[in-house]
């Protein structure tokens, strides 16, 4: 019995159950310590990786604290000016209607200097995935305040918290493209603990599908944390996310797709 | 095959030749005095015939970025706009610059600053020369005088984009847009099956992965990026300066011109020889690189210089540069949108540096 | 009756000692270690590895996808 329960007999291939994922590359994250920026990457990683799509995927990084994703990503990546990045991505799809192509960009990127490209390119329906990081502040430059900044909620550029009479109000942008008849799947979700994780691999999964099958934009929000924007550790900013991110951007899908017949969907891979 | 006589207007000129030079994609937003590019290609729908791809984005700066996501997969993709457009694009130039990447882009100016007239103008000679967008970089920069050479300038700017991995601009302007003239059509040609190495299609196991970014956070790999630049630069000033003369073998006198202007002093030229009075033109047909070292060998023949611009006085910097204070250089020319006559060039080259 | 023991290798020079995973394991597993990596952060490490149930759950959430998962049924 001891020796079965050995850890040595526990660490073998044959038990292996979860290891990073080889489109991941060995590059230490650039992210700070917690920051839900490596889940998500790691999470899109193991999607291209088990839908077998790293030799189709063109990925596009944004300005902001993910600008430096084609380091960890061992995928064909374009680096996209600030906001650009749905118009970049729609000048790839119509080149390479075939390829799987995503923008991955955070709040100031998408919904505050980007938003013309994002609704535009949602309106389309171009057949992209988006990829939206909402962690209500500019964490790249120093923690200012984000167009999804919550009320009160505070930063360097709102130092006594956000007060809408002044500095306006935080915009929702996943409910505004879910209006939009381009959109196609639209969905909130999160990533700070294990059971968010899987329900955001698993829109992941869904939009990729959705890509193939050219049923126009794919829009996944995941509100997240910024530990060193915040100035809270890592635990602590997800309590505070879960307290008051979430209550304002509940999670969950906007906007569902009609179900679709089980002969257009691929087996659900292992 | 033969090539296809029409008669044409200049935007309609650079539409069919784009088509036909095997484009890949075109994306575009109106304005005044260029939008017959795009009405023409949405007539032509060419996305049915070769597969070229035609959009009207949101917006000039929208239409730039498609433009850079389409470069970086290794297609021939362009867009066209006039003055104030431009302007909104130039972020994306100069990310475009930065990433190497080819791709043509027009500019059918008209006069500014700001939202200024919708008449032709030659005042975006400086940005498009001498960069536009920020950080040390170079368009190469065609610009045509007739119908015939918008059209051929599609082909020959794709040319260049490609083998130099540069964005390549034609500056046109209102009058070259929209005057029609008879135009020789090349045969349609195949969209390339090309795959340059560096493009982004998606990473097979046989391959590094491609990334196309204008970003080091590295100052010393940045500045060997940029010293890249400069001896690609270097390269074009070399290999690719065009440039036409008109009665230059015994001139006395030199005008410089480009584009509409040029055609203005060509007859110009005619007028002061049938005075008596020796003046040749030399006709620059790439503003960058820029045929200094032959305006430098003229300034050892001639008397004097003017250049001639729409604009207050834009290349006239350039030609001084190249003559180095050799010869009295000066400038002329009309704004607003008003184009300049034989009769004033004449007049002011007079006035101006024969002083009589 | 079946009984499933896990393990979590976690790869330390990477680890940023940021806890997330700490909290998210169900049985208690995971500590922070006393000493630190080479970047100066206190990694994560199984301090007590009998009570691992190779669930994933610390994987799941790690954000720099540090640690592998092993799993048996004895």
């Amino acid at each position: 019995m001891a020796e079965i329960t050995g850890i040595k007999e526990i660490i073998r291939p044959e038990n292996l159950v979860y290891k990073r994922t080889k489109v991941m590359t060995d590059n230490i994250l650039s992210y700070c310590p917690g920051c839900g920026h490596g889940t998500v990457h790691r999470i899109l990683a193991e999607i291209i990786d088990e839908e077998g799509l790293q030799s189709e995927t063109i990925g596009v990084s944004p300005v902001g604290c993910a600008v430096l994703m084609y380091n960890f990503l061992d995928i064909d990546c374009q680096e996209a000016a600030h906001g650009r990045a749905p118009a970049v991505a729609t000048g790839i799809k119509r080149l390479l209607p075939d390829k799987f192509v995503f923008t991955y960009q955070g709040d100031g990127d998408l919904a505050a200097i980007g938003t013309a490209e994002t609704i535009h390119a949602c309106n389309r329906g171009e057949n992209i995935l988006m990829i939206f990081i909402n962690n209500g502040i500019y964490g790249m430059t120093g923690g200012q305040m984000a167009p999804t900044t919550i009320p009160g909620m505070r930063s360097s550029t709102s130092p006594y918290g956000r007060d809408v009479k002044i500095m306006g109000n935080p915009l929702k942008m996943t409910d505004i493209v879910a209006t939009l008849p381009g959109t196609y799947y639209v969905t909130r979700q999160s990533v700070h603990t294990p059971a968010n994780v899987r329900r955001t691999k698993k829109a992941m999964r869904k939009a990729v599908q959705y890509q193939k099958l050219n049923r126009g934009a794919c829009f996944i929000e995941i509100v997240s944390n910024c530990p060193s924007g915040w100035k809270m550790t890592p635990v602590e900013s997800n309590k505070w996310m879960e307290e008051n991110m979430i209550p304002f951007y509940p999670l969950g899908d906007l906007k569902t797709p009609p179900e679709e017949p089980a002969s257009n969907l691929k087996p659900e891979a292992k | 095959m033969e090539r296809e006589l029409r008669l044409m207007k200049g935007n309609e000129a650079v539409a069919e030749a784009a088509i036909r030079a095997g484009a890949d994609g075109y994306f575009g937003y109106p304005i005044t005095p260029q939008s017959e590019i795009l009405e023409y290609l949405m007539e032509a729908r060419p996305y049915q015939t070769t597969g070229m791809v035609v959009l009207q984005a949101e917006s000039e700066i929208a239409a730039i970025n498609m433009v850079y996501g389409g470069a970086a997969c290794g297609k021939r993709v362009m867009t066209t706009s006039s003055s104030p457009g431009i302007s909104l694009k130039q972020e994306g130039i100069t990310y475009i610059a930065g990433a190497e990447l080819p791709c043509l882009i027009v500019n059918v100016v008209r006069g500014g600053p700001g939202l200024g007239t919708i008449q032709p103008a030659q005042s975006d000679y400086f940005q498009a020369v001498k960069g536009g967008g920020h950080g040390d970089y170079h368009l190469i920069v065609l610009a045509p005088a007739s119908v015939q050479e918008m059209a051929d300038f599609v082909g020959l700017g794709f040319d260049l984009a490609f083998r130099y991995r540069n964005p390549v601009m034609i500056l046109s302007d209102g009058a070259i847009g929209q005057m029609m003239e008879k135009v020789y059509l090349s045969p349609q040609k195949e969209r390339s099956k090309k795959v340059p190495e560096w493009a982004t299609t998606g990473k097979p196991p046989t391959r590094e992965r491609n990334i196309i970014t204008s970003l080091d956070l590295d100052p010393k790999a940045q500045e060997v990026f940029n010293q890249k630049l400069i001896a690609k630069y270097d390269e074009i000033r070399e290999k690719e300066v065009r440039y036409e003369e008109f009665q230059c073998q015994d001139a006395e006198y030199l005008l410089v011109a480009y584009g509409t202007s040029a055609r203005v002093c060509q007859k110009a030229v005619q007028l002061a020889r049938v005075e008596g009075l020796r003046v040749g033109l030399l006709r620059p047909i790439t503003l960058f690189p820029f045929p200094t070292a032959r305006i430098r060998e003229l300034a050892g023949q001639v008397k004097g210089m003017m250049s001639v611009e729409m604009s207050a006085g834009q290349m006239v910097e350039d030609v001084m540069l190249a003559a180095n204070g050799k010869v009295p250089v000066v400038h002329f020319g009309r704004m607003g949108g008003i184009v300049t006559t034989p009769d004033e060039v004449v007049e002011n080259l007079k006035l101006k540096i024969m002083k009589v | 009756m079946a009984k499933v023991r896990g393990s979590i290798v976690v790869d330390i020079e990477k680890c940023k000692g940021c806890e997330v995973c700490m909290v998210s394991c169900p049985t208690g597993t995971i500590a922070m270690a006393g000493e630190v990596n080479s970047k100066g952060y206190n990694y994560a490490w199984p301090a007590n590895p009998d009570l691992c149930i190779g669930c994933a759950n610390c994987a799941m959430v790690c954000p720099d996808g540090v640690i592998t998962v092993y799993k048996t049924k004895i």
